[in-house]
């Protein structure tokens, strides 16, 4: 390989490997946020033992889940001005500015009113600490807004001037920065996408917890089994709400993409020529080189569906598609052709594995549905695992029960990997660009880096991210395994905001220390 | 005054609430061995900071954010030049920020012990590296033509700089004492003051060569006040520690980074990165800086959110203004003490 391209395929891993990294944390800490904070507010509501242990339990599982979003975060945050100074040069009059605003408007939020959370059980009011934790889901999706808004403007650039003294990109009007389709509709699909995947983690959580009572009744505890059941009802209904709100909103994503990034979406499909109307392609292997495939399984007119709302409308491919750009932009029409396997089945694994839990939060609605539908015999307390009911007079057999809970819990992480593909699909589609139209990646590396430089970084990041991953996830096993403590009392009495400081508390101790 | 050199400021101004806040924290960070004796106390120090080090830091994220926006040439070459100092210093605060977090999420001594063995050198070394970096952007080093910088991992480390990185380590371990000394009961109150004594001292001749190095290459008028605010700062920051005077000997010692880092600022002023090769290559205010539209648009959200964001975070500060002592520290989590089981 040579030293120029080197450079940039590493910088590229690296982006890459980081990005996919953080994005792991990401869409659980949006999601478990609100999760949080929706229980915190039930339990303030209702005065419930079982909200308080719900609240306790899932806020401990966000805390180690945002603790790495935030850290990888910081990478973030630097690496353009590292790895990709002439693209930073080029584009910060126009990118910096939301990523600016996502920091001071976003992170300070988050940050601040988390430990105002995690500490501030016994020195502010309920309802205020409560309110502590809408804050930080506030600002979780204020930071994904502005991020993601910088990230649409790489795939759509709009509202800008290249100015031709200094040849830089030039805002000239960021209204459309933030609020272009791209943004609006990308931010929808990534949000949903997000509680969709806290869904998930809720769901095998819960039926982990629930199975357990189940199979061994002796050792459960009924104040676990209502909070478990409470939550898995909880993650059941966002299940479905959400894998809808993802599917009609990456419905919509792919329209405006089909509009502005042809060639993503003819490699997403692998469909190399033209068609008149297209189909949907289920499965396929595309050939580069030969601009053909070889294997093929498809269904007539849902791909003109998915672009253009009718099923009869042509669909521009692949070859057009790069012929097109290279007459525009100059160069081979080779050069325009993304990496096919990767789009294709990024796409495809995306949606499959996020709609797996789509499926799961429907058929778990059913099976677990309210007393009122089912016959007496069969009805459970809120303190009771539930019973799988078919009909409102048929179990589920003893196999399929075990599967159904089973199934709950092996799915626990599949949204998550439906994101990494999306992401991955996203980001790879747009190649050869890294500013669509008007910045090729290959221009948009730091020129002085030197190649050991990058590899030092590259091997340092992933070593460090691999050790993280295992601790964290050990972690988290240990405190979702733990369950919820629900010896746990609330503070005693409400805290006024003058109050920690009296004399009469003097010797307390913290509710919560490192 | 024209609008890059607003920005110009309000950069500044980030770097200084950084090093203020951020500068305690490793402090107190590298405190925990210098100063604790036993693991409550060294709970009690990192619990001093618990609530507030994540809030610390978006300082530094913000100062990233609007450097990339207001000045992008400097976020370029700045990074892209000072990439493996960098590199340490994000891998730091990678693991200061997890440890904080997952230290006594575990009760096994081994982990706890590695977790703190973590937060007291990744403290340490972003302290010292942050003055390295500073006294070379003050310095000037090699930028060519194209504003990269063609230096190379040694060069970062001349005489000068590593000077700069003794200063802020003193420093910020000087302040994070003073700040222990304010926010604790107990035995560990007493001996933060005496250790804050030593460390003002020992950071007293340090900050005095290296500030007056820095007068005599590239200072002016203004600079030498902020020089003169500096060491009185200092002076009145170890006389108000030895009158056991802790809220006063905070604010000094505060004061003492303020006007230091302002000194680094005012003798950078107009270069943003002055270039040692040609002084024609050097980054200034207005070469490196954004469009006008850019900086008005962040010059309303700035002072929009500014004083919204220092409202709620002293609000912070004022909800967990009591000390802390080793009777406050509880047991341990119950989820932790699994792994007994
Ligand atoms: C749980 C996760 C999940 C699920 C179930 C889906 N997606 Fe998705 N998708 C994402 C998670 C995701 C993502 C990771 O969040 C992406 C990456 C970039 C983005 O905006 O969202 C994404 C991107 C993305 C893009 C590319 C956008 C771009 O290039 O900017 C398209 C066209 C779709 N999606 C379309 C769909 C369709 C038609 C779905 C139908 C069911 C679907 N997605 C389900
Ligand atoms: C969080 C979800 C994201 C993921 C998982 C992700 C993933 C990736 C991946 C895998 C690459 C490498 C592409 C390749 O090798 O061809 C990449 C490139 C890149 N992405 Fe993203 N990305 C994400 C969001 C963003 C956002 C929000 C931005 C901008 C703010 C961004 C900016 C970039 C840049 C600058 C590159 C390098 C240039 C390039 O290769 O095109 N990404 N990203
Ligand atoms: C490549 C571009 C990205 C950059 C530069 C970036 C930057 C950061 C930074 C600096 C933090 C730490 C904030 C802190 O200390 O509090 C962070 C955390 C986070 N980011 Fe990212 N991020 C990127 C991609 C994304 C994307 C695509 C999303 C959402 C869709 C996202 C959402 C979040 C959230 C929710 C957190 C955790 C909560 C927190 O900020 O404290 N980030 N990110």
């Amino acid at each position: 390989m040579d030293l120029a391209v080197a450079h940039e395929t590493i910088a590229r891993w690296q982006f890459g490997i980081t990005t996919v990294y953080h994005y792991l944390f990401v869409p659980l800490t949006i999601s478990l946020a609100s999760i949080v904070a929706g229980l915190e507010t039930a339990w303030v509501r209702t005065g419930k033992d079982k909200y308080f242990h719900a609240t306790k339990f899932w806020g401990k599982l966000f805390l180690i889940n945002i603790a790495m979003g935030v850290v990888t975060g910081i990478v973030q945050e630097f690496q353009f001005g590292m790895n990709w100074s002439d693209y930073s040069r080029f584009v910060g009059d126009v990118f910096g500015a939301p990523l600016a605003m996502e920091a001071l408007i976003a992170f300070f939020f988050e940050s601040t009113f988390i430990g105002l959370w995690i500490f501030g059980w016994d020195k502010l009011p309920k309802k205020l600490h409560a309110a502590c934790m809408w804050m930080v889901a506030i600002g979780t999706a204020l930071s994904a807004y502005f991020i993601l808004a910088a990230n649409s403007w790489m795939q759509h650039p709009v509202g800008y001037e290249v100015n031709p003294a200094t040849g830089k990109a030039q805002l000239n009007d960021i209204a459309r920065v933030l609020f272009q389709d791209t943004a609006v509709v990308v931010v929808l699909h990534t949000l949903t996408a997000a509680f969709l995947t806290g869904a998930a983690f809720v769901i095998g959580i819960s039926s982990f917890h629930l199975w357990r009572a189940k199979r061994k009744p002796e050792t459960a505890d009924p104040k676990r089994t209502a909070v478990m059941r409470t939550s898995l009802r909880l993650g059941l209904v966002l299940a479905v709400i959400f894998g809808l709100g993802s599917a009609l909103s990456g419905d919509e994503l792919a329209k405006v993409m089909f509009r502005q990034q042809p060639m993503k979406m003819a490699a997403a499909e692998a469909l190399w020529e033209t068609q008149d109307p297209a189909p949907f392609s289920i499965f396929a292997v595309g050939n580069v080189n030969e601009g053909h495939n070889s294997v093929e399984l498809e269904i007539p007119g849902i791909l003109s569906f998915l672009a253009n709302s009718n099923f009869s409308s042509p669909v521009p491919g692949i070859n057009d598609t790069a012929a097109a750009e290279a007459a525009k932009y100059g160069g081979d029409p080779k050069d325009y052709i993304p990496n096919i396997f990767v789009t294709y089945w990024g796409f495809r694994l995306m949606i499959g594995f996020g709609m797996t839990s789509f499926v799961v939060g429907l058929l778990g609605l059913w099976t677990t549905r309210k007393r009122r539908f089912l016959a007496p015999e069969h009805r459970t307390a809120d303190d009771e695992v539930p019973k799988l009911m078919l009909t409102p007079h048929r179990e589920l057999g003893p196999f399929l029960t075990r599967w159904s809970w089973r199934i709950g819990i092996v799915t626990l992480g599949f949204p998550l990997i439906a994101n990494s593909f999306g992401w991955i699909f996203t980001e790879m589609g747009r190649q050869p660009w890294a500013v669509f139209g008007l910045m090729k990646t290959a221009d948009a590396v730091s020129p002085n880096v030197s190649v050991t430089t990058q590899v030092i970084a590259l091997s340092t990041f992933t070593l460090l991210y691999a050790i993280l991953a295992v601790v964290e996830v050990k972690l988290l096993v240990k405190y979702a395994k733990a369950g919820p403590d629900t010896a746990e009392r609330p503070p005693a009495k409400d805290p006024t905001l003058g109050g920690p400081s009296s004399d009469e508390d003097a010797d307390k101790p913290l509710a919560f220390a490192y | 005054m024209e609008l890059h050199d607003v920005w110009f400021i309000l950069i500044a101004v980030l770097w200084i609430g950084y090093f203020f806040l951020e500068g305690f924290d490793f402090g107190i960070g590298i405190l925990t061995k210098l100063l604790a004796r036993g693991t409550t106390e060294r709970r009690v120090l990192i619990n001093t900071i618990g609530p507030v080090w994540d809030g610390n830091e978006v300082w530094l994220l913000t100062a990233g954010g609007a450097t990339f926006a207001a000045f992008p040439d400097w976020y370029a070459t700045l990074f892209s030049g000072f990439y493996i100092p960098l590199l340490v210093i994000l891998v730091c605060l990678i693991v200061r920020g997890v440890a904080f977090e997952y230290r006594h999420k575990r009760d096994g001594e081994r982990w706890q012990r590695n977790w703190e063995h973590a937060i007291f050198w990744t403290s340490l070394i972003p302290a010292f590296l942050w003055g390295v970096a500073f006294a070379n952007i003050v310095a000037g080093v090699d930028i060519d033509q194209q504003k990269n910088y063609t230096g190379t991992l040694w060069d970062l480390l001349n005489p000068y700089a590593l000077l700069g990185g003794l200063v802020t380590l003193f420093l910020f371990t000087f302040h994070g004492a003073v700040f222990a000394a304010l926010k604790t009961v107990g035995d560990i109150r007493g001996r933060a003051r005496a250790t804050a004594l030593q460390l003002g001292l020992a950071t007293a001749v340090l900050a005095l060569v290296f500030l007056i190095w820095t007068q005599a290459d590239s200072g002016d008028g203004w600079s030498l006040a902020a020089l003169v605010v500096a060491v009185l700062a200092l002076v009145g920051a170890l006389v108000a520690n030895q009158l056991a005077r802790e809220g006063w000997a905070f604010g000094l010692s505060g004061l003492t980074i303020v006007a230091a880092v302002a000194m680094l600022f005012l003798a950078l002023f107009p270069d943003v990165m002055p270039s040692t090769l040609n002084p024609e290559w050097s980054l200034t205010v207005s070469n490196a800086s954004s469009s006008l539209y850019t900086l008005k648009l962040m010059t309303i959200v700035a002072a929009i959110f500014t004083p919204i964001v220092l409202l709620y975070q002293a609000w912070t500060y004022w909800v967990f203004r009591k000390r802390i002592g080793v009777q406050h520290i509880p047991g341990h989590d119950p989820a932790a003490a699994l792994d007994q089981s």
